[in-house]
């Protein structure tokens, strides 16, 4: 699930907060992985940290959530992608190895979804 | 409530400093700072220490107790400021607070960071470990943040490639003119633009180095400065400001709110306008971020400050001297000294100091950026 809080002001944050926006506590989760998204920007990176894939193509992507525009990050599937173009959410289990890096392996989940462009 | 005034900076050579840590470095600053001010150390009642991560880069904690002993200010107060790279401005606002609260006659800032005993992916993922959960699976890094950003510039406002490459050369071409840069050779368009690509559409050349080094400043009351010189600089306006962690939940990914807000308090406290200003130090990590701040400063109209890097506005001997220093893109990147390095340029400009890069300046403005537009501070200082 690519979870993201819905506030009471009908405000949508990827990732959530424990407070939202506009100051109030979250009132629902929204699962961003059942709809698809447009590119903002996006870069490929061909300096990459520790345990990261290089290179890196990362996306900014906005999702349209009934209407609420939701942003969210996250790696791209392929090497080609474009601003505007369209994309979905697929699960990969690993997107880094953790303890690779500088931060604790246990300190946060490593799994997560790339965004793979729609024909 | 005093007006505070600056009587003494200090800068070590940026670069690779081999064999020398942090200590050593903020200790050369430290000590360059006390004889430019000529105070003693007897006289100095705070020290505050700039550093964002001397304890993940070399192991090394504690650090302003260390300094405080190595340059016999016992029995300052001390306190380490980390506001990760925006450490350094950070360091200036609590020097300044702590001098116009009354709380001290003699405030002693120094800022350091020693970087290049370790890997560029090495410090890369220290300087990365600043980012959300979220991010930091992803392997988000600052630069790869800058590519983001700077792609989304380029089309939104139809600015060419080449204005990038632009502010790289303007800032290499005033780092020939420190002796204290990390790099002092000028390039041209045409190496910015086919140096290897780090994170589309930027190159190397669109990004600052890896860094060793220190800078310091001395604040004081101005009725105090008076008893020590007649060429000091005051602090005309300081403010901080936090945008969100989360670089996308950004209404606009070419604003940065720290920079907007903290702009706005900074010139209200001073009674100037960004008309007023004659010289500015901005945080350019990447060439991107000086059009950023420059259009969230106001000195430039939004989508409009890449015209004035490619018309030469920005120049030295421009209407806006930007980064005479060279600017963290060619006098190097030391975390926690930067802000400060930018308050030494600024203050060196503004007593008619700084020599080779001398303009004419009255009021300078220097803002310090703290992740990617985290955290902020700007700063406006007057000559007195």
């Amino acid at each position: 699930m690519m979870e993201a809080y819905r506030y009471a002001d009908g405000s949508i944050t990827y990732p959530g907060h424990p407070i939202g926006p506009d100051g109030s506590e979250p009132v629902g989760t929204v699962d961003l992985s059942e709809y698809t998204a447009e590119v903002i920007t996006w870069t490929t990176s061909h300096s990459t940290p520790p345990g990261v894939r290089s290179p890196n193509t990362i996306a900014i992507v906005e999702f349209d959530v009934e209407g609420t525009p939701v942003r969210a990050i996250g790696g791209v599937t392929t090497d080609g992608v474009e601003t505007g173009d369209t994309v979905r959410p697929v699960y990969v289990e690993e997107l880094r190895e953790p303890g690779a890096g500088i931060r604790e392996p246990e300190s946060q989940e490593w799994d997560g979804y790339r965004f793979e462009p729609v024909e | 409530m005093s007006d505070v005034a600056v009587i003494g900076a200090s800068m070590t050579q940026f670069g690779r400093r081999e064999g020398e840590w942090v200590l050593d470095l903020l200790a050369e600053a430290g000590e360059a700072c006390l004889d430019d001010a000529g105070v003693g150390p007897d006289d100095v009642e705070h020290l505050y220490v700039s550093n964002m991560a001397s304890g993940e880069f070399e192991g090394m904690t504690g650090v302003m107790n260390a300094l405080a002993h190595d340059l016999s200010v016992l029995p300052a107060y001390t306190q380490r400021v980390d506001q990760t790279s925006s450490s350094g401005g950070a360091g200036i606002y609590a020097a300044w607070q702590s001098v116009a609260s009354g709380a001290s006659d003699m405030t002693l800032l120094v800022g350091g960071e020693k970087m290049t005993h370790r890997s560029t992916a090495e410090a890369t993922d220290v300087i990365a470990s600043i980012t959300h959960p979220v991010e930091y699976k992803h392997g988000l890094t600052l630069p790869s943040f800058a590519g983001l950003t700077a792609r989304h510039y380029l089309e939104r406002f139809d600015a060419p490639r080449e204005s990038l490459a632009h502010v790289a050369v303007k800032n290499h071409e005033n780092g020939t003119r420190n002796p204290h840069a990390q790099f002092r050779k000028e390039i041209d368009l045409e190496t910015a633009l086919e140096s290897p690509m780090v994170a589309d559409p930027l190159r190397l050349y669109d990004f600052c180095p890896i860094t060793d080094g220190s800078a310091a400043l001395m604040f004081c009351p101005e009725e105090v400065a008076r008893e020590y010189t007649d060429d000091y600089a005051t602090v005309a306006g300081v403010a901080g400001a936090t945008d969100t962690l989360v670089v996308h939940e950004r209404a606009d990914p070419t604003t940065m709110g720290g920079v907007v807000e903290s702009g706005r308090e900074a010139y209200e406290m001073a009674g100037y306008g960004p008309e007023d200003v004659d010289v500015a130090e901005l945080h350019d990590m990447f060439t991107i971020l000086e059009f950023l701040q420059m259009e969230g400063l106001d000195l430039a109209e939004k989508g409009e400050a890449w015209k004035m890097a490619m018309d030469g506005e920005t120049a030295m001997d421009g209407p806006l001297p930007i980064n005479t220093s060279g600017g963290l893109k060619s006098k190097g990147h030391p975390l926690g000294a930067s802000g400060v390095a930018q308050g030494y340029e600024i203050y060196r400009q503004l007593v008619g100091g700084a020599g080779e890069r001398q303009v004419d300046a009255e009021v300078g403005l220097a803002c310090n950026v703290g992740g990617f537009g985290n955290c902020v501070i700007t700063t406006l200082m007057e000559a007195a």
